[in-house]
């Protein structure tokens, strides 16, 4: 076991870790911040997405001591201090872009990221991005639709909320 | 204008804002104080016999709290089947037993040998690896038809033969069904595979077992659609605790799909552990283990005939099918390609004689199960599929070939024993064929082929029996439960309100639909009304979610009690008004006088059920709290007509989906919002059964596909934005709300539009294809057009 120490969500946080210790286990176990889901064992699923450094990253292909002094964001930070829903996260909801809710962690920490490189990507390019991004539920249609809409797109024309 | 409020308005989820700030609760965010955690060794081969488990290096390793084998659940019960089917000569299925941890077999690759308490996970996983394993391997049964050839491996060997049940139905139809198959000016005949599927709910399964000493008190905190009924299973057939002792806790779920219907050993397991060790036990699946031990879905192979007469007119369907039924009977398997698929036979169609034949058979392969559709989709993609080759043998154009046939008058009782109560076919089609634009394929087909791509166009009908089900009716089938549900509405005494509900919301949206329905009948702010489920100390009997029952069956179980709640409530105005209850209205939260300018606040009324000072105490109790059970008189019948266009690249076989258009109906709709993403989340996996998803076995049982990496689940580019249109409505006639149900329709109603596209497109560029099974494949299309 050895300590490990990284900003989560702009708060210093530490606690130990084996070697063998993923980041997401160490999110979720040892520092209690259970929005960062895991949905699968070999890195398919994208519902453990958090950014590390800047970066979208599958917090289950890291290990903990490789975030080891990390600026580390998840969903529990990504809405203001008083509650309310960024941009991407109330466009899911306007556009009913989440059901069971499970991927829908890793499903806005990936869309933040695409945006931040894309600022208004187009229908295919959100496809494409979010191919390591698993949904079971929506069909995925609410979903590029309320990535759409964050960036600001018309979306009236798309059928159908 | 849309509405904004009440029934036919789309609300913002409010459960969505936990699930989008990573502060929802699913079952692995729970953590029990003290707890231990499990893993379990599982078998892997696909059959085998234990000759020993050797326990004692890995039982002295690090944290090992405790290993449990099948001896330790001797004496304990099995899991039980909850559906017994009766066979074509009047016998009852063969049932096998099915022990929580193996005793003396393992029967498939996944099977739980030995469970390995530690004081943490990673503990217990490698000192898994330290058990000393003696299986001797046994041949394995993995095809269907090879199990129940003479002489095959058994995969229990008290039993006769590998055949669970041989099921006729109608079984008096036969020879009729024979008859008119001969007489027939056409036969159309189609031999294929409804590919074998798994759920893959996003959020795996979860169990915690826990156990207080002091009480006797049990707990089980688990991934389930319906805690009460495992409660009951587990509860009454595998630990004999009784329910007031158990207490079922299933809090957010990250999605079901009928996977998490089933009692499963992990469940029974852990609570059973937590109390011979006298610690909480703790069990999460890796994505890896869910392949291999959640309940599969589908697996049928088929043979459907479709006879016409001179005019074109149905006469008969004949279908014989092998249904998988994996090494053991999950808790609903038997039913669903039974009553939930030969009941459906019939379509939207007038056929006059219908025989349906099913072996259910089993198999060293997984336990197979209910799958979002389950057995309605297996009816429906054979049916489709044959009408739509019967159209090209023909000559005829399909949808034509479909509306001559469509049933037109309703109640429509079918020659499969259901009675269709309403419906509008043409109407659904109509609406299908002004989204999907068909007037413009010819031109649609003409730039894909100038771009070197084959354009197809498909078109299917559906009907599903939802709503499940009238109590009586399943007892007679076979069922070992009542399919009511149970609502318990307490009005809080400032005028708010709690609904206790049954049914349970895994991705449904229940805690945002349910208040619209509350809203609507006593005209006040959907924000005044709370819905809790999911935990059997504090909601009434439920028999849960699945089979798109919760609006239909639960919503009117809430309706009812709602209704109760409302007459007590005028009871209390007609006092507080000194007016005539029968002269009392309510309208948008206020009870007024018939007539008069009289009336008092929804408020003025529940403050008055909790403060009865000025109360008719002799007539009536203070409170203002009601239950009611609702068990519906039928099935319901949503229907719709779902049309997919595909480009096939003649190079690769590569299909994509260009365009897919649904129109439905589900009678009346409470959430317009909800119900397009039911349809969409439904019609993604259609597509994902139709072009990608495939569990593989070897010949030796090996699961091959018990990955992401080797199971292709539909990712966002593999498909469109789909049109889609209900504004066909032909309301139920026997519940409250006049509500069908849509969480199965896209399911169901996908798959044969995708195929019927990709065989006319196919066509289209002079290839004489007439079939290709699912998944749709490249491999598979390239094949085919090499002949």
């Amino acid at each position: 076991m050895s300590q490990v120490t990284m900003t989560v969500n702009g708060k210093e946080m530490s606690g130990d870790a084996e070697g063998r210790t993923l980041l997401s286990q160490f999110l979720r176990e040892t520092l209690n911040l259970t929005g960062t889901h895991v949905g699968c064992d070999t890195s398919q699923c994208g519902a453990c997405v958090v950014h590390v450094n800047g970066q979208a990253v599958k917090s289950c292909t890291m290990l903990a001591m490789e975030a080891d002094g990390a600026e580390v964001e998840t969903i529990e930070g990504q809405a203001a201090p008083d509650g309310t829903l960024n941009t991407i996260q109330q466009a899911f909801q306007d556009h009913h872009g989440l059901q069971c809710g499970f991927c829908t962690p890793g499903m806005v920490m990936s869309a933040a990221a695409l945006l931040k490189e894309n600022p208004k990507p187009s229908e295919a390019e959100i496809r494409d991005y979010l191919e390591g991004n698993i949904c079971r539920c929506t069909g995925y249609h609410n979903i590029v639709k309320a990535i759409m809409a964050a960036s600001g797109q018309d979306v009236s024309a798309i059928a159908a909320e | 204008m849309p509405k904004d409020h009440g029934i036919g308005a789309s609300p913002k989820r409010r459960e969505d804002v936990r699930f989008l700030t990573g502060t929802g609760n699913y079952t692995d965010d729970i953590n029990v104080n003290g707890q231990a955690y499990v893993h379990f060794l599982r078998s892997d081969v696909a059959h085998g016999k234990i000759n020993g488990i050797g326990t004692d290096v890995a039982a002295a390793m690090p944290g090992v709290v405790r290993i449990f084998t099948g001896a330790d659940f001797e004496g304990v019960g099995g899991i039980p089947c909850g559906w017994q089917v009766t066979d074509r000569h009047g016998n009852p299925m063969q049932e096998p037993a099915h022990p929580v941890l193996a005793q003396g077999k393992v029967r498939h690759v996944g099977d739980p040998i030995a469970a390995v308490v530690a004081d943490t996970y990673e503990q217990a996983r490698d000192a898994a690896e330290a058990i000393e394993l003696d299986i001797e391997e046994l041949p394995a049964v993995v095809d269907m038809k090879a199990a129940l050839a003479e002489g095959a491996t058994k995969v229990h060997d008290d039993l006769e033969n590998n055949l669970c049940y041989d099921w006729g139905f109608v079984e008096e139809n036969k020879d009729a069904v024979d008859q008119a198959i001969k007489d027939a000016a056409h036969v159309t005949t189609l031999e294929l595979v409804n590919n074998r599927l798994i759920a893959n709910p996003m959020e795996p399964r979860v169990a915690i077992g826990d156990y207080n000493r002091a009480t006797d008190d049990s707990t089980l905190y688990t991934t389930s659609q319906n805690p009460h009924v495992i409660r009951l299973l587990m509860g009454a057939f595998v630990l004999g605790i009784p329910e007031h002792k158990l207490r079922v806790i299933a809090p957010d779920v990250g999605g079901g799909f009928g996977t998490k219907i089933f009692h499963y050993a992990e469940e029974a397991f852990c609570t059973f552990a937590a109390k011979a060790i006298n610690r909480p036990v703790k069990w999460t699946a890796s994505r890896s283990e869910a392949f291999m031990s959640d309940a599969h879905g589908r697996d049928h192979v088929t043979k459907i005939e479709l006879a016409l007469d001179k005019d074109n007119n149905f006469t008969a369907v004949r279908t014989e099918t092998y249904a998988n039924m994996g090494a053991y009977l999950s808790t609903f398997a038997p039913s669903v390609p039974t009553w939930l698929h030969g009941t459906l036979m019939a379509g939207n169609y007038r056929t006059p004689v219908i025989y349906v034949n099913v072996k259910a058979v089993f198999t060293n392969t997984v336990p197979v199960d209910a799958y979002r559709g389950a057995g309605r989709p297996e009816a429906t993609f054979q049916l489709e599929r044959v009408i739509d080759k019967a159209a090209r043998e023909l000559g005829v154009d399909p949808i034509a070939l479909r509306r001559q046939n469509f049933i037109t008058e309703f109640p429509y009782a079918t020659p499969v024993a259901v009675e269709y109560d309403t419906g509008d076919y043409h109407g659904t089609m109509d609406a299908l064929e002004k989204i999907a634009d068909l007037s413009g394929f010819e031109a649609r087909r003409k730039e894909s082929e100038a771009k070197g791509k084959l354009r197809g166009l498909g078109v299917n009908c559906y009907i599903e029996a939802c709503g499940i089900a009238p109590s009586n009716l399943v007892g007679q089938l076979g069922a070992r439960a009542g399919l009511y549900e149970s609502a318990t509405v307490r009005v809080n005494a400032t005028g708010g309100l709690v609904v206790m509900t049954g049914s349970h919301s895994h991705g449904q949206g229940h805690e945002t639909s349910f208040p619209q329905v509350i809203a609507e009948m006593i005209g006040i702010d959907e924000s005044m009304v709370e819905i809790v489920h999911g935990d059997t100390a504090n909601t009434p009997m439920g028999m849960g979610t699945y089979g798109s029952r919760s609006l239909a069956v639960g919503g009117s179980a809430m309706v009812r009690a709602t209704e109760k709640i409302i007459n007590k409530a005028k009871k209390i105005a007609a006092h507080l008004m000194e007016a005539a209850e029968a002269d009392i209205e309510l309208k948008d939260g206020q009870f007024s006088v018939a007539g008069t300018d009289k009336s008092v606040a929804w408020g003025d009324v529940t403050l008055a059920a909790y403060v009865p000072h000025n109360y008719p105490l002799e007539d009536i109790e203070p409170g203002l709290e009601e239950t009611a059970f609702y068990d519906p008189a039928n099935f319901t019948y949503p229907s719709g007509a779902y049309c997919c266009e595909v480009e096939v690249d003649p190079e690769t076989g590569k299909v994509t989906i260009e365009r897919f258009s649904a129109a439905d109906d589900f009678g009346n709709i409470v959430n317009p919002m909800i119900v397009d993403g039911q349809v969409h989340g439904g019609i993604g996996q259609g597509i994902g059964q139709a072009l990608l998803e495939g569990c593989v076995y070897d010949e030796d049982g090996q699961l091959l596909s018990a990955s992401y990496m080797d199971y292709a689940m539909p990712r966002a580019d593999d498909v469109p934005f789909y049109n889609v249109d209900h504004s066909s409505q032909t309301p139920c006639t026997h519940n409250p709300l006049g509500v069908k149900g849509c969480g199965e329709a896209g399911a169901i109603g996908s798959p044969p539009s995708v195929v019927n596209a990709v065989i006319d497109a196919l066509q289209s560029g002079g290839h004489d294809v007439t079939h290709i099974d699912m998944p749709v494949s490249p491999s598979r299309v390239w094949a085919a057009m090499q002949g």
